[in-house]
C-alpha cells in the first residue's frame, strides 16, 4: 500500500502550510479497508506489536510504584498546562540567558520559514535531522526542499522511510510496517553505498546505516532536532534516543535548531525523575533508553556554537481550550497506545492519514487540524473504545473519553446540515422507543422479518440505505418472539 | 514577526485556559510545590542492598562489558582492557583532561595515547581506537552511566565518535535511583546518559546493538 504514487504518498517538494492531511488520503474507513487486505502488512504489524507488548508489561511490572509515577506525571503535566504562559516565558528567559535564541511559531508555515531562514543564515544547504514528531507534523523536510535545502533523516527507521519514498506509520518506529527483508530491498536499491551481499540480518542492516551516515555526521554544519522535554526552571532541553544519531545531531554541527511543541515543557529538572522512569519503559520496554542528551543553551568548547529553539503552537492552543480534549497535550509520544490497540494492529499507521497514528493520533489530529476535513472527522470513530490505550498510557490520558467527546463534536457539526440519513434514523428510533405501542409493533415486524434478512444466523447485508450500517457490521438475527411479547403471553410462567 | 507571534501565542494560551475553566492560582511555584508525588524516591535501600552489584548487573543487561575491580587494581584493569582493544583496532586512545594519571600507570608498550588539545576534528576522532573516561554519576536501578562532561570526561564528541568507550565508575558514584542521581547533577552542564552501547529497536521492534554511537562499551567499577 505504500508504493510510490498510491494514496498516502507525499508529493515530492510539496510545502505544507499547516498540518494538512496527507495528500489524496482517503478517510479512515476507506483506508482501513485497503490496509486490512494487505496480509504482509498485517503480519509485520502483528509480529512487532505483540513482541513489544509483552516486554512493556514486564518492564512496567518491575516498578512497584508505576501507578503513583503515572499519577504524578499527569499532575505535573496538568499543572504545567494550566500555567503554560508562565512556564514558556521562564523557559525563554533561561534559554536566552544560557546563550540560546528563542523563536515563536504560530503554525507550521511560520516554523518552517524560521528554520529555513536560520539554515541559510548559517550558510548551509543541508541539515542532519534526528527524528522529531514536531518537524514531521510541520512537513519541514518538504518545506526545506522547496527552499533548496536538503534534510537528511538519521534515525534508522526514518532513513528507511525516506529511502523508501514512504510515510512513517508509527510514532516510535516509523518503519514498523516494513520487515527485515523489505528493509534490505530498500537499502539495496536506494542506498548507493550499501555493501555488496547485504543480508537481512538486523545487525547487518544497522551497520549499513552506520557507514552510510558516518560522513554526513562528521561534516554536518546544521543539526535539526525536536525535544522530548524542555525544562523551564533551567532552560535545558532533553532528547531521548537509542542509536546515537541524536547525540551526533545535537553535538557535532556548529548550529543546532530544535523545533519543540509548546506542550513539551516541564517546570523543573527534578521532574525528569518521573518522566525518564515512565518514557523508556512505555516506549521500548527498556529500563532506560541507550542515550539521553541534555543541554542548556551553549557550552563554550563543547557542542554547537549557535542554538535556536523554535516554540511551536500549530493548533495546540485550540486543543488547550477544550476541557476534555486538552488532556491529549499531556502526551509524551511513547507510542504504548499504538502497540496495544486492536485497530492499529490490523490497519497500521498510514490509514490514520496523519503523522500521529493510532489511538493518540485519533484524538490529536482532529484537535490540531480541526474536523472540517473528512479524514479528521473520521478519526474519532477509528476505535472500538476498548480502553487498552488508557490503561497503558504513562500520563493517564483517557483516550476513550476524548474519542467519545470528539465523536459528539463531529455529530454536532453534521447536525448543522439539513439532511442526514443517520439523523432521520435516530429521530425515528427515538419516537419508537418512547411509545410502548410502536415498540411492540416494531418488534413484531422485526421478528417477522427474520427469515428474509438473515443468513446462517446473522444479518449480513441489507439493501440501501441500510447497507450503510451492514457494510461494516454483522448483526444478530431478531428473536422469533420479543421478551415483551413472551411476557404478555406467559406472564413468566415457564410451562 | 517573531515578537507578535510570541504575543499571540501567549494570549491564545491565556484565553484557552480561561475557556477550559482553568483559572490557575496566581502563584505557579506554590501550586507546583503542592503537587502530590506519591511515588518512591528510592526503589532500593542502599543500606541493605548491594547497589553496586545491582548497577553492574543492570548495565550488563544492555550487553555492555562490566567488571568490578578493587581500586588498587584499576591501572592493571585499564591496561588489560586497552590491550585487548588495541589488538582488534588500530589508532590511539584519547584521554580527556582531568583523568587521574595513576589510572594509566600500567599501560603496556604499544598503546598510544592522544590528547584533545587542540580539539580534534570529528574526522580524527573517527580514526581513534577508543576513549577512556570517568563519569559523574551512575544509576543502579536502570544501569545508566551519566557524563556531565566535566573533568576526566571530555567534551561530548569525545565519547561519541570513537567506536570504543572504556568508562570507569567509582562505587561512590553509583546512586540507587533516578531521583538521587538527578539531585547530584548541575542542570546547567551538558549531560549524556548512557545505558549500554548504541542500539536500535527500529527493525521489527527488536533491540539490536551497534548503530552510530560507540558499539563497544566497557565499564570498570572501582571499589574501595
Amino acid at each position: 500500500m505504500t508504493a510510490p504514487g498510491q494514496p498516502g504518498q507525499l508529493a515530492a517538494g510539496e510545502p505544507h502550510p499547516g498540518m494538512p492531511t496527507y495528500l489524496g488520503m482517503p478517510s479512515f474507513p476507506d483506508a482501513a479497508r485497503i490496509a486490512v487486505a494487505d496480509s504482509q502488512l498485517r503480519a509485520n504489524l502483528t509480529h512487532a506489536t505483540h513482541t513489544i507488548r509483552a516486554k512493556r508489561a514486564g518492564a512496567v511490572a518491575e516498578l512497584a510504584d508505576w501507578e503513583q509515577l503515572r499519577q504524578a506525571a499527569k499532575a505535573i503535566k496538568d499543572h504545567t498546562l494550566a500555567h503554560l504562559d508562565t512556564y514558556l516565558l521562564r523557559l525563554e528567559e533561561n534559554v536566552t540567558r544560557a546563550g540560546g535564541q528563542v523563536h515563536w511559531a504560530q503554525d507550521a508555515g511560520e516554523a518552517n520559514a524560521i528554520v529555513a531562514g536560520l539554515v541559510r543564515a548559517a550558510g548551509a544547504d543541508s541539515v542532519v535531522k534526528v527524528k522529531s514528531m514536531a518537524t514531521q507534523e510541520t512537513g519541514l523536510n518538504e518545506a526545506l526542499a522547496a527552499d533548496g535545502i536538503s534534510a537528511l533523516e538519521t534515525d534508522l527507521a526514518e532513513l528507511i522511510v525516506q529511502l523508501g519514498h514512504d510515510r512513517p506509520s508509527h510514532i516510535l518506529v516509523p518503519a514498523i510496517h516494513r520487515n527485515r527483508a523489505e528493509i534490505r530491498e530498500i537499502f539495496r536499491t536506494e542506498m548507493p553505498d550499501a555493501p555488496a551481499g547485504l543480508t537481512d540480518d538486523p545487525p547487518a542492516l544497522a551497520a549499513a546505516a552506520r557507514s552510510h551516515l558516518r560522513q554526513a555526521f562528521l561534516s554536518a554544519q546544521v543539526g535539526v532536532s525536536g525535544a522530548n522535554f524542555a525544562i523551564a526552571e533551567t532552560g535545558s532541553l532533553v532528547v531521548v534516543e537509542s542509536e546515537g544519531n541524536g547525540r551526533m545531531c545535537v553535538t557535532l554541527p556548529r548550529t543546532l535548531i530544535s523545533v519543540v511543541g509548546v506542550e513539551k515543557i516541564l517546570p523543573s529538572w527534578r521532574d525528569l525523575e518521573v518522566f525518564l522512569a515512565l518514557l523508556p519503559r512505555s516506549s521500548t520496554a527498556e529500563r532506560m533508553n541507550p542515550y539521553t542528551s541534555t543541554w542548556t543553551g551553549i557550552t563554550p568548547g563543547d557542542g554547537p556554537e549557535n542554538f535556536h529553539l523554535v516554540l511551536l503552537d500549530n493548533g495546540r492552543t485550540s486543543a488547550l481550550a477544550d476541557p476534555t480534549g486538552r488532556q491529549a497535550l499531556r502526551c509524551i509520544r511513547c507510542s504504548a497506545c499504538l502497540n496495544v490497540c486492536p485497530v492499529y494492529e490490523r490497519v497500521g499507521g498510514h490509514a490514520y492519514g496523519s503523522p500521529y497514528p493510532g489511538p493518540i493520533g485519533a484524538i490529536i489530529s482532529p484537535q490540531l487540524r480541526g474536523i472540517a476535513d473528512p479524514v479528521d472527522a473520521s478519526l474519532p470513530f477509528a476505535s472500538t473504545l476498548c480502553g487498552a490505550c488508557y490503561e497503558v498510557c504513562p500520563v493517564a490520558i483517557n483516550i476513550p473519553e476524548a474519542l467519545v467527546h470528539l465523536r459528539a463534536k463531529v455529530v454536532d457539526a453534521k447536525r448543522e446540515k439539513n439532511f442526514s440519513p443517520e439523523r432521520v434514523a435516530f429521530t425515528l428510533s427515538g419516537r419508537v422507543l418512547r411509545s410502548p405501542r410502536l415498540l411492540a409493533a416494531a418488534q413484531r415486524a422485526a421478528s417477522a422479518s427474520r427469515r428474509v434478512v438473515a443468513r446462517k444466523g446473522r444479518i449480513r447485508l441489507l439493501p440501501p440505505p441500510l447497507s450503510g450500517w451492514t457494510e461494516t457490521r454483522d448483526a444478530p438475527v431478531p428473536p422469533p418472539e420479543s421478551f415483551r411479547a413472551w411476557w404478555a403471553r406467559t406472564r413468566g410462567n415457564r410451562s | 514577526m517573531s515578537t507578535s507571534a510570541r504575543d499571540r501565542i501567549l494570549s491564545r494560551i491565556r484565553t484557552a485556559n480561561r475557556a477550559a475553566g482553568q483559572v490557575a492560582p496566581a502563584d505557579a511555584d506554590a501550586a507546583y510545590a503542592a503537587l502530590s508525588r506519591e511515588y518512591l524516591r528510592a526503589h532500593h535501600d542502599a543500606g541493605t542492598n548491594d547497589i553496586t552489584g545491582l548497577f553492574a548487573e543492570r548495565a550488563a543487561d544492555y550487553r555492555a562489558v562490566v567488571e568490578r575491580v578493587p581500586e588498587s587494581g584499576l591501572p592493571a584493569g585499564i591496561a588489560r582492557v586497552l590491550a585487548g582493544r588495541a589488538a582488534a583496532a588500530s589508532g590511539s586512545f584519547v584521554i580527556p583532561d582531568g583523568l587521574p594519571g595513576e589510572w594509566l600507570a600500567g599501560l603496556p608498550a604499544g598503546i598510544t595515547l592522544a590528547r584533545d588539545e587542540p580539539p580534534l576534528p570529528p574526522a580524527e576522532l573517527d580514526q581513534l581506537a577508543g576513549v577512556v573516561t570517568g563519569c559523574a554519576v551512575a544509576i543502579a536501578e536502570t544501569g545508566t552511566i551519566i557524563l556531565d562532561h566535566g573533568p576526566a570526561q571530555g567534551r561530548r564528541a569525545l565519547t561519541l565518535v570513537p567506536d570504543f568507550h572504556l568508562v570507569v565508575v567509582q562505587a561512590s558514584q553509583v546512586a540507587a535511583d533516578l531521583a538521587d542521581a538527578f539531585g547530584r547533577l548541575d542542570p546547567g552542564r551538558p549531560h549524556t546518559l548512557i545505558s549500554g552501547p548504541s542500539a536500535t529497536s527500529d527493525i521489527e521492534l527488536i533491540r539490536v546493538e551497534g548503530v552510530h554511537g560507540p558499539r563497544n562499551l566497557h565499564v570498570l567499577i572501582a571499589e574501595a
